[in-house]
Formats: structure tokens, sequence, C-alpha cells
């Protein structure tokens, strides 16, 4: 099989078992069980009728902003495994919204690169609102706000936010100028993510942020074997998430999506578990 | 850094996100995880 619809399929699967509740959509109502006390390894917005897990970026925030606590070691921990043992491999397997940004990249456009300077973002949303404000700005009882849900997330306006409000009368009542704000980020990301392959992951997400820091780290790894490799430059070509696998097997933007591997006409890179300690199975093309 | 520094990074990384999520779940935090996950989080839609 093609590895390009492996990958498409795994992100199926992952996309309905983060999201199997669909009959929900119909009452506007939330899965209320026991699994959602654990984490998603990706980005999904908790208030999604039809999620099965928590979002572990809301989780962090909801633990960090509660009044007893002000740093969730329970979050932290989920985080670090899924870090150490996939990297962001999540991002590229796993993440539902990684999975929407790239259908909503297959919408005909002119296809744009992103600047470099714009990478850097996504680590000042995690510190600023996933990490400062909520432990920061509090409320009387001590309690702080979800800073990055509340004026950034795009996941979280349209997989909750639109069919909450299409399903619940009483909720439209009270829209005001924080939605329209969300929606206004909402629709910049998706223009973003039409012109750009995975605009959000790549300048915004705090949770690539996170898995890119662990790519160093992580067991699902990148391995270019330098004895074979030519330096003809076809996977720096075909990669889009715009990493030189060459230069950069660690890269914190490389999303172990495996197109480099397929496209190496020496088969010189290797991408999977323990990848350094492997020698890459596949023949020259 | 060298594949053996790798090894032992994961295992201390292994070992320490174990020994998280068990604090964290002793000190109730999973309870609030649940709570704020199983209710509409007005934050999060755009009405907080
Ligand atoms: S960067 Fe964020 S949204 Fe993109 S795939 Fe990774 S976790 Fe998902
Ligand atoms: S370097 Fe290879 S595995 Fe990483 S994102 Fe680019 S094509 Fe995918």
């Amino acid at each position: 099989m093609k590895h390009s619809i492996k990958r498409k399929l795994v992100q199926v699967a992952a996309f309905g078992y983060s999201n199997p509740y669909l009959m929900n959509f119909k009452g506007g109502k939330l899965y209320q069980g026991k699994w959602k006390q654990f984490c998603n390894p990706g980005l999904n917005c908790y208030s999604c009728p039809a999620a099965a897990f928590a979002c572990p970026i809301g989780a962090l925030q909801a633990v960090n902003g509660s009044a007893n606590f002000k740093l969730s070691f329970y979050v932290v921990g989920i985080l670090l495994a899924f870090g150490v043992l996939l990297g962001r491999a999540v991002c590229g397997w796993l993440c539902p919204f990684g999975l929407l940004q790239e259908l909503i990249h297959k919408i005909p456009s002119p296809k744009l690169k992103l600047k470099k300077a714009f990478l850097y973002l996504k680590y000042v949303v995690l510190v600023v609102f996933v990490i400062v404000l909520p432990i920061a700005v509090t409320d009387y009882m001590g309690m702080g706000k979800p800073a990055f849900c509340q004026y950034i997330c795009p996941a979280g306006t349209l997989e909750g936010g639109v069919p909450l409000l299409l399903s619940h009368q009483a909720l439209r009542q009270t829209i005001g100028s924080l939605f329209t704000l969300k929606v206004a980020i909402l629709i910049g990301t998706v223009i973003g993510c039409v012109l750009v392959y995975r605009f959000f992951c790549k300048a915004l997400c705090p949770l690539g942020a996170i898995y890119g820091l662990l790519n160093k780290i992580s067991i699902y790894g990148l391995k270019v074997d330098e004895h074979k490799c030519i330096n003809c430059g076809k996977c720096r070509q075909i990669c889009r998430m715009e990493v030189d696998p060459v230069r950069a097997t660690d890269s914190a933007e490389c999303i172990r999506c495996g197109e480099c591997a397929k496209a190496c006409p020496e088969g010189a890179i290797c991408v999977g578990f323990a990848a350094e300690g492997r020698k890459s199975e596949r023949q020259p093309l | 850094m060298s594949s053996k520094a790798k090894k032992m990074i994961r295992l201390g990384g292994i070992l320490v996100s174990g020994v998280f999520v068990l604090y964290g779940v002793v000190r109730g935090e999973a309870g609030i995880v649940l709570n704020k996950a199983v209710n509409i989080c007005f934050e999060c839609i755009g009405l907080g």
C-alpha cells in the first residue's frame, strides 16, 4: 500500500477514536464518561460533542489555573510520555486537527511557504497563553482562565463552538465580541491552511511546540545513513514541513510523516521506532 | 548527542512521566480534568 495512503488511514482511525460520539452533535451534548479524564495525544477540543478524551492543552490550563494547584504533574507527565515515545509523530499520524488542516490544504489555491520567523510564534503562544496567563492572572478565588482556549484556539471554535451554538439557542444569545475574535482567528487559520501546508501546526500550536522540543530524544525518530546519502536534495524538496532531514534529523518541525524516506533514491532515510539503531531496509530506487 | 545519552534521557523521561502521572492522580488532578472536560467549556467555544 502507498505510504501516504497508509498514513492517511492511521490519521482517519485516530480521528475516529478521538471523536466516536457523533450522535451527540444532534442534541449538542458532550460525552460525559470516565474516558474524559485521559488526554488525547493530539489537539482535539473536549467541548466537541463527539470527543472521547480531554484536550491536553485545555487540561494543562485547567489544572494550572485551578485554585489548588499551579502545575499539573498529571498532564505534564502524560505529555512527556507521548513526547518521549513519539515526539511529533503524534502530529504526523495521530492529531485530529492536523488531519483537518491537511484536508483544508487540498482546496485548490496558490501554495506558499511560511517565513521562518513565524515558526517561533508557537513557543511564545505556549509560554504566554498556556503557561503564564492561566497561572498569573487569577480571580478573587485564585482561579485562572485557560487563555489559549479563550483567545486563540481555532480547534475549539470549530469543533466545539460552532456545533454547540448551532444546537443551543440559549447559547447563541450570549455571543459577544470574544466570539467574534475567535471566529476571525478561525477564518484566518482556515485561509492560512489553504495557502500554507499545516499553517496552524507551523506557526501557532503549543502542543506541536512541546512535541517538537521532544523530537530530539523521541524513540520514534528519523535517521539518515550518511554512507548512502548522495546529497541529491530530493528529501528536502518533498518535505512540506520545510525541513532538510539530512542537515536536521531532529528538527522540531519534522512531523515524522516519512515522505522523505519514500522519496530518497538511495534508501538512505529511516523513519520509525529507534531509527538510529536500525539500518534502512529500503533498497535504492 | 550520543545514542547512549539519548537512551538514558529517554529512560529518565519515561520514569519521570510515570511518577508525575501517579503523583497527579493521587492529588486529584485527574478529577479536575474530568470535571472540566465533561462540561461545556465556555472559554473554548468563545463565550467565556
Ligand atoms: S502541531 Fe498541534 S494541531 Fe498540528 S498536528 Fe501537532 S498537535 Fe496537532
Ligand atoms: S523531514 Fe521527512 S519525515 Fe520529517 S516532515 Fe519532512 S518529509 Fe516528513
